[in-house]
């Protein structure tokens, strides 16, 4: 009975996805509807194929629900790597011009690929990391199996169809010109019922906890899951223009527009980039070190301070603009009272380890997660100070800005992500342990040197050109055209494009060792079994 | 009153006040509450408890 509902449901959305391609207003709007109608007409056919079918019933909780989560490593160091592709290429592309091919205008131009590669890194890599992980880790911290049966499957799925149609509009020009929430009205749509069916799946399985605490990464988690939600809704609202087009107009308008994106715009930073990886934090760096957490108190005071005053710092991307100066004082004052949690949590991830340093020494695993803790630290020193509207006032529309939200996108989120993949993989596919250890090594390596490369080019271009524009004469003119600054920069963006290769190549060896490690690696007997009935 | 500045009110008053006593509430109850070292010290164990496969439904009794 029920697959009949689903051949029904999935015939309907062919049907009208197809209606929908034809009356399509836009390209962007007729390709994403041809994607829709075709996983819709594939899902079609895989459930009819399914359709009377004797289907296997057996007791499955009694095992962990580890499907999604294999999928979700696979695409996770896949969208790691295009996403990376991406960047390291338009980072040549702000070098040399002429890599804006005339003959791919205006599909593969700097300003298509750079949303496809921000949303690639942070949705497409970031966003698979953090809902793999986060299935992994609420079932060995609650002690249950996955909530909701194949719920979960469409969670994971829909989420990857939101990162397809999302590319696939960016290149074909449907965007709503927010920065890290350019997906046009359906997808914001379609990413909301995935949200809402991920939070049923998450809390749905801390309900059924066989565990009575509560475990704090999985705080970290939900706090991720439900503010995204909250931002999320609020920020996309807008009115399609036509049901066939891809085109949508804001609600809010001017300066409460730019205010509610940068609310949004910060938070996306402070609870996808920063909650959801602490939660990584907390499990897998205790996990690899192999002792508690350093202090659970600190860690619980570090999760109400992180989201008690991260939630007011957005108004500091908007200092010098229309917005009222107390709304841009208050966002750097909690910006700058931020370093207190954010430096708090970096202590309980290092101190983990105290005891243990000498793990330092022969676990790259551990390595890797200790310099992903230290860029947290770094990067959540650098912000705070850059929000302060006198440094702004330097560093506000210069390279600085890129420099600093790398050091944390690469060392922290990175970092952080490519030692949970090292953690996962032998205990997913029940290997006895990685492929190599040495090409782990190699991956720290390229990647800690590419983003010192990346940093340091923004540091000094960033600076450079912000001291350049303000320069004026004896006469009080501008010394420097807009144009100078941009040729002077050249050097920095080699360097910058350089860095971004190295950080490419690890994450590239990472894949290599990772399919190494499932192929090759000695198997040992699988654990997460059925338990027999005694 | 219009709605902005009802709510600004609000929100510059009560609104402070709970927030903030919640937090300081928070901290107290997380740092002082009698016991409460012994159970952290407990559950930041959870994680290498249950790596292989889910609790049995019930716990066998202790003997």
């Amino acid at each position: 009975m029920g697959n009949y509902i689903k051949l029904i449901v999935l015939g309907v959305i062919t049907v009208l996805a197809l209606i929908a391609a034809n009356y399509a207003r836009d390209v962007a709007y007729m390709v994403n509807a041809l994607t829709v109608a075709l996983v819709a007409a594939g899902l079609f056919l895989w459930v009819l194929r399914r359709t009377g079918e004797a289907v296997a019933v057996g007791d499955l909780s009694g095992e962990y629900m580890d499907g999604p989560v294999r999928a979700g490593v696979i695409l996770t160091a896949f969208w790691g790597v295009v996403g990376f592709l991406v960047g390291v290429t338009i980072a040549f592309q702000l070098a040399f011009p002429v890599l804006n091919f005339e003959w791919a205008q205006p599909y593969l131009n700097f300003g298509r690929l750079r949303p496809l590669h921000t949303s690639a890194v942070i949705f497409a890599f970031g966003g698979t990391a953090l809902i793999t992980t986060s299935f992994y880790v609420v079932q060995r911290t609650s002690a249950a199996r996955l909530w909701g049966g194949n719920l979960v499957w469409f969670v994971f799925w829909g989420y990857q169809l939101v990162i397809v149609l999302a590319a696939t509009g960016y290149l074909l020009g449907a965007t709503q010109s927010k920065e890290y929430a350019e997906p046009e009205w359906y997808v914001d749509w379609w990413l909301t019922i995935v949200w809402v069916a991920y939070l049923l799946v998450f809390v749905g399985t801390l309900m059924k906890r066989k565990e009575p605490h509560i475990y704090v990464a999985n705080w970290f988690y939900l706090s991720f899951i439900i503010t995204v939600a909250m931002l999320h809704v609020v920020n996309n609202l807008s009115i399609p223009v036509s049901v066939f087009g891809s085109k949508s107009v804001q609600v809010f308008s001017g300066v409460q527009d730019a205010m509610t994106q940068w609310w949004y715009g910060h938070n996306a930073v402070g609870f996808f980039l920063t909650a959801g990886f602490l939660g990584m934090m907390y499990y897998f760096v205790p996990k690899q070190a192999e002792r508690p957490i350093f202090s659970y108190k600190l860690s619980i005071i570090h999760f109400w301070a992180l989201i008690f005053i991260y939630i007011w710092a957005g108004p500091h991307h908007l200092h010098y603009t229309a917005l009222p100066d107390w709304a841009s004082t208050l966002g750097m004052v909690f910006s700058i009272v931020l370093w207190m949690p954010s430096w708090g949590g970096m202590i309980n991830g290092l101190m983990t380890l105290s005891g243990a340093w000498d793990k330092l020494r022969t676990d790259p695993i551990i390595r890797m997660m200790v310099i992903s803790i230290g860029f947290y630290g770094m990067s959540t020193f650098e912000g705070p100070m850059m929000s302060i509207r006198a440094v702004n006032s330097l560093s506000h529309y210069t390279d600085w800005t890129i420099g600093h939200v790398h050091s944390g996108a690469l060392g922290w989120n990175g970092m952080i992500t490519f030692g949970a993949l090292y953690f996962l993989v032998p205990r997913l596919w029940n290997r006895e342990r990685l492929y190599s250890l040495s090409l782990v090594s190699w991956h720290f390596w390229l990647a800690t040197i590419g983003i010192i490369l990346y940093a340091a080019s923004m540091w000094v271009t960033g600076i450079m050109e912000g001291l350049m524009w303000r320069e004026v004469d004896a006469n009080g003119y501008l010394v420097n055209s807009f144009a100078d600054t941009v040729a002077a920069k050249l050097p920095m963006y080699v360097v910058r494009g350089l860095g971004g290769a190295l950080y490419l190549t690890g994450g590239i060896i990472m894949c290599y060792n990772l399919w190494m490690t499932v192929k090759r690696s000695p198997a040992v007997e699988a654990t997460n079994h059925v338990v027999p009935a005694e | 009153m219009e709605t902005y500045s009802l709510l600004r009110q609000f929100a510059d008053s009560w609104m402070l006040l709970a927030l903030f006593t919640f937090f300081v509430g928070m901290v107290l109850w997380v740092l002082f509450r009698p016991g409460s070292t012994k159970t952290y010290q407990d559950v930041a164990n959870i994680p290498f408890r249950h790596e292989d496969k889910p609790a049995p439904e019930r716990q066998p009794e202790e003997s």
